[in-house]
């Protein structure tokens, strides 16, 4: 057991930083952006650090405040966490350095703001990640929530109908969470996970506990909009602004993917998950048709950014089926998704905020001769789908690989097939948009003459964040096996 | 046998992506950048060909290029039978790309600099496949080709490129993803390995429904072997330019597809297991089908390409068919296929090209009398589809000895029938052309009519035809090198 020092620093930072914004941005708003990019990076830079001592010195355990558990606040940071810090962080920083041109041309008005909120929705999301207290839990969620509603609303038309939308069912959400926590407490007197997991396991019949267990179950599943729970997502992500959509549709989802995994194999003992509640074989059946809806649901779309909601409903039916596996090969598959996906919606986004930035349409039928006007971000977008697609070495291939071996052991077979399916059709989607960009309009191809598009490619604080996802998600594949042995394989609890 | 650690094998894969940086970066000087194709092709077959003397040796030369998770290796190793494919391909790799230049110079065609980037892309992973030593480097390998080539069949960017193209990546990508994919992970389920080994790996893991159901899925999932159901791809291919249709879908796409089949059935199920599943048989009775039909598609095409690729379909199952009668003499010939069959159909391809650059013809029927103007081209064909019926002096007589000894070996004598039968229709589909050419009373109205002059194409292509056609010939005479390494696998599976 270790203790330190730099862990509430990665909270911290951001926490004390958005305060500061609205101040600097009064004062002068261009220095907006330098203020955030300085507190993220050394966000980025704190948790990288601290992955790097929880794969030395294993889990690290920090008491706010010197309070001893279970009195005080807990933070802990186990493998999984430390992964889902530099997650968190790596892909907030990368937006927050995309963001410049985008908000200049969306939110140009108000950029202080922006920032504000942005930073208060990556300390939220971090703290999520962070805490080893339920409760503590639900206030970062709250201001993960709340700082997302609003980062949401500033976006198009039409966005603060959806975000209100996604206020009522995220309210709906926190509520059964907090009511879920509620009947912990009530049952046991704790809140800190570690302390909880020791008392619960005796009480695993009484139906106060089920309860709350069920309640989470719904609270989580509202958060990561697991279907058919996932109708506010598709709208808000779609009218939101380019740099939140951005940052939240990757991580969102992932992180409530997390806390779902913390509750059932944590806080809960994966015997309650599986045996006594059998809750994965219910979340591995919801998995496929999760996978199926959405995968079908993205193909009914002409809207791209549309699409890739659609298409994240999908994916988030591949984690919660990988954890419905109930078996190593599942989670670590699961796990190992959460990074991959969270890196691949990112690289995603990050495109459809250039091309809004450049062509203003987000129907993909318009979308015409973008190779030939912006060659190195299409190869960019052809390095995500194929990823999407599952074509080795991206890192997409072997999520799906642990997902399916997880589900040849378990003889899953409809997830098997779920997951083949989703496959192709995320390659009709995205060879589609390949399509449209690279052939229309025809033209007489022997010697006839053609008009010259002039290459516009994005600028270069796009540019660089995109590429840097691009490469990621080439370089998490090519050393897929070195994050499982290394972190993930640490991060699946015992008894599993 | 032994193993050699060498590195040499990964650089056949990497000659070409280098190659690739040089085309690139000399993109406005295209004498240059076609200098640079030259080079890494030649360098290529240099490298391919100084590996072989210890190959004959009876070694094999290996090297794990990357571990991504263990049992998921990226390794290459090279065999007598990847061998023989390698040679096959980066030799004609170096005429194609002769006949290239002539020919999309001649045509004035657009983006030649993509052309040679993607050519080279292609031959890489060709070589990949050829050199990989399990099933997902493989299965990698086999992607990439499948995306690598893509661009070349749409060349032209007109909407009957755009419709080929869609159905070239749902076929190549759909079964690959939908029916290649599971198999393997399955394989590795039950296996523990992916690696080729000369027993096969499979033996007494699963129940015979599961094994049958496995090598079912390979057979659909390799659908570049364009067997009957999933073969109408290849017919859609060839709106693509003609050395595109000569080197890659009659020499190294469809033949990466027969490779990978015979990869599975050999080294993956192993004679024993498919002797005692009765696989064989089943295997070499279904591609009859493809062999009969193919055949009597080709007979009623009326435009060149269209039929050479009916009779490509055909003659790859010969290739199926000679290895699945799982006999010394028949997976000798079936493997010797590969390098006759190359060599004749490019010969054919090549002439259909020059056929196409020289007097704009591309129907069967209007080539009557076409052989006065160009005799060399006509002789070439001629050649050519000597060699692919299988009558002397040209290589593809052996090739078919072979065959129908397999057949006598193994009992056979319906699927005798079926190569006999076959040899007929491809004699009455290729001969009258070369009658007609020769002897046949040009249209009316056309120019070939004015018996002025010989109007051969341009010196790169006929270079390149007439020295493919001369290696048929030579191969009749002079089989050895693919004789041998023929037999060396036919032997060393068989064994005594």
């Amino acid at each position: 057991m270790s203790h330190h020092p730099f862990i509430p620093l990665i909270i911290i930072i951001p926490l004390i930083f958005s305060y500061i914004t609205p101040l600097i941005g009064w004062w002068d708003k261009r220095l907006c952006y330098p203020w955030i990019i300085i507190a993220l990076s050394s966000s980025l830079f704190f948790s990288l650090i601290t992955l790097h001592w929880v794969m030395i010195h294993g889990t690290i355990h920090y008491h706010f405040g010197g309070w001893l558990p279970p009195w005080g606040i807990e933070y802990v940071v186990d493998h999984l966490n430390a992964l889902m810090l530099v997650i968190v962080s790596s892909i907030s920083f990368l937006v927050a350095v995309y963001s410049k041109r985008s908000v200049e041309q969306e939110i140009p008005k108000k950029p202080s703001y922006f920032y504000t909120v942005f930073l208060l929705e990556v300390t939220g999301l971090s703290g999520i990640v962070i805490t080893g207290d339920m409760f503590n839990l639900y206030v970062f969620l709250e201001i993960a929530s709340l700082s997302g509603y609003a980062l949401i609303a500033i976006g198009e038309d039409g966005a603060a109908v959806a975000s209100f939308r996604y206020i009522i069912m995220g309210t709906i959400g926190a509520c059964f969470y907090l009511l879920g926590v509620g009947y912990l407490y009530i049952s046991t007197g704790s809140l800190n996970m570690a302390d909880l997991s020791k008392i619960i396991p005796p009480l695993y019949h009484s139906k106060t506990i089920l309860t709350a267990f069920a309640f989470f179950m719904v609270g989580m599943s509202i958060k990561m909009a697991l279907f058919p729970l996932h109708m506010w997502l598709p709208e808000a992500y779609t009218r939101a602004p380019s740099a939140t959509s951005a940052l939240i549709a990757p991580l969102m989802t992932k992180v409530a993917v997390y806390m779902m995994i913390r509750i059932m194999f944590t806080v809960f003992r994966p015997y309650f998950s599986i045996e006594v509640l059998p809750v994965t074989t219910i979340l591995s059946w919801i998995a496929v048709i999760a996978i199926v809806c959405g995968a079908v649901m993205a193909l009914a779309q002409r809207d791209l950014k549309k699409m890739l909601c659609y298409l994240i409903v999908a994916e988030v039916g591949y984690m919660v089926g990988g954890i419905g596996l109930a078996n190593r090969l599942g989670l670590t598959g699961t796990i190992l998704h959460i990074l991959n996906d969270a890196v691949m919606t990112v690289s995603l986004f990050l495109i459809v905020g250039i091309v809004m930035l450049k062509v203003g349409e987000r129907d993909i039928y318009q979308l015409r001769h973008l190779f030939k006007r912006m060659p190195i971000t299409m190869g960019a977008f052809i390095v995500v789908a194929l990823s999407m697609i599952g074509i080795p070495p991206t890192c997409g291939f072997f999520s799906k690989w642990y997902l399916i071996l997880g589900a040849v052991e378990a003889q899953n077979w409809a997830f098997v097939v779920a997951i083949l399916m989703n496959s192709l059709i995320n390659a009709i989607l995205f060879f589609r948009i390949i399509e449209v960009a690279y052939y229309v309009p025809a033209y007489s191809h022997v010697g006839g003459s053609q008009e010259r598009i002039p290459m516009d490619e994005a600028p270069l604080s796009m540019l660089i964040p995109t590429l840097i996802t691009s490469m990621g998600i080439v370089l998490i594949g090519i050393f897929a096996g070195k994050v499982v042995t290394n972190i993930i394989r640490f991060a699946i609890p015992p008894g599993l | 046998m032994e193993k050699i650690t060498s590195i040499i094998p990964v650089l056949p894969v990497l000659i070409p992506l280098v190659g690739i940086i040089l085309i690139v970066a000399f993109r406005k000087i295209p004498n240059i950048r076609e200098a640079w194709t030259l080079t890494a092709s030649v360098l290529m077959f240099l490298m391919v060909a100084s590996m072989a003397p210890s190959i004959f040796k009876g070694s094999t030369i290996e090297y794990t290029l990357l571990r991504i998770i263990p049992g998921l290796e990226l390794k290459f190793k090279l065999d007598a039978f990847g061998l023989c494919f390698a040679l096959i391909a980066s030799l004609l790799w170096i005429i194609t790309s002769i006949y290239s230049i002539g020919y999309m110079r001649s045509l004035n065609e657009h983006s030649q600099t993509r052309y040679f980037v993607f050519f080279a892309l292609a031959l890489s992973s060709a070589m990949g496949v050829a050199l990989s030593a399990n099933l997902f480097t493989l299965y990698l390998f086999y992607e990439t080709l499948s995306l690598a080539t893509y661009p070349l069949v749409t060349h032209h960017q007109d909407s009957e490129a755009r419709i080929s193209g869609r159905k070239y990546l749902s076929y190549l990508l759909g079964t690959s993803v939908g029916f290649q994919l599971p198999a393997m992970i399955l394989t590795y389920a039950l296996a523990g390995t992916l690696e080729f080994s000369q027993g096969g790996i499979l033996t007494g893991t699963a129940s015979t429904a599961l094994l049958v159901l496995i090598f079912v899925l390979f057979v659909l999932g390799f659908a570049k072997a364009a067997i009957m159901p999933f073969h109408s791809w290849l017919p859609s291919a060839m709106v693509a330019p003609t050395p595109v249709s000569a080197l890659l879908h009659a020499v190294a796409v469809v033949k990466v597809g027969v490779f990978s089949i015979l990869r599975v059935t050999l080294f993956v199920f192993g004679l024993n297991l498919m002797r005692s599943l009765n696989l064989g048989l089943f295997l070499a009775y279904f591609v009859s089908i493809t062999i009969i039909t193919g055949s009597l598609f080709a007979l009623t095409q009326d435009n060149l390409k269209l039929r050479l690729a009916y009779s490509t379909i055909s003659q790859l199952s010969y290739i199926v068919l000679g290895a699945a009668l799982l006999t010394l003499q028949g997976i000798t010939g079936g493997i010797l296929h590969i390098a006759m069959h190359a060599f004749g159909k490019i010969t054919l391809f090549f002439c259909a090209g020059s056929i196409m650059i020289t007097l704009g013809k591309k129907n069967v029927s209007e080539m009557r009398g076409i052989g006065r103007k160009m005799p060399l081209t006509m002789l070439a064909f001629f050649i050519g589809a000597l060699s692919v019926i299988g009558l002397p002096p040209c290589g593809g007589f052996i090739s078919k000895w072979y065959l129908a000894l397999g057949c006598i070996q193994a009992k056979q004598l319906p699927l005798l029938a079926v190569i006999l039968v076959s040899s007929l229709l491809n004699a009455a589909y290729f001969l009258p052309i070369v009658y007609q050419g020769f002897f046949g009373k040009p249209n009316p109205h056309d120019e070939v009519n004015e018996k002025n002059s010989i109007q051969e194409g341009p010196p790169l292509v006929v270079t390149a035809l007439v020295v493919t056609s001369m290696i048929s010939i030579v191969l009749f005479f002079y089989p050895q090198p693919f004789l041998k390494l023929a037999y060396m696998v036919a032997h060393s599976l068989i064994g005594g």
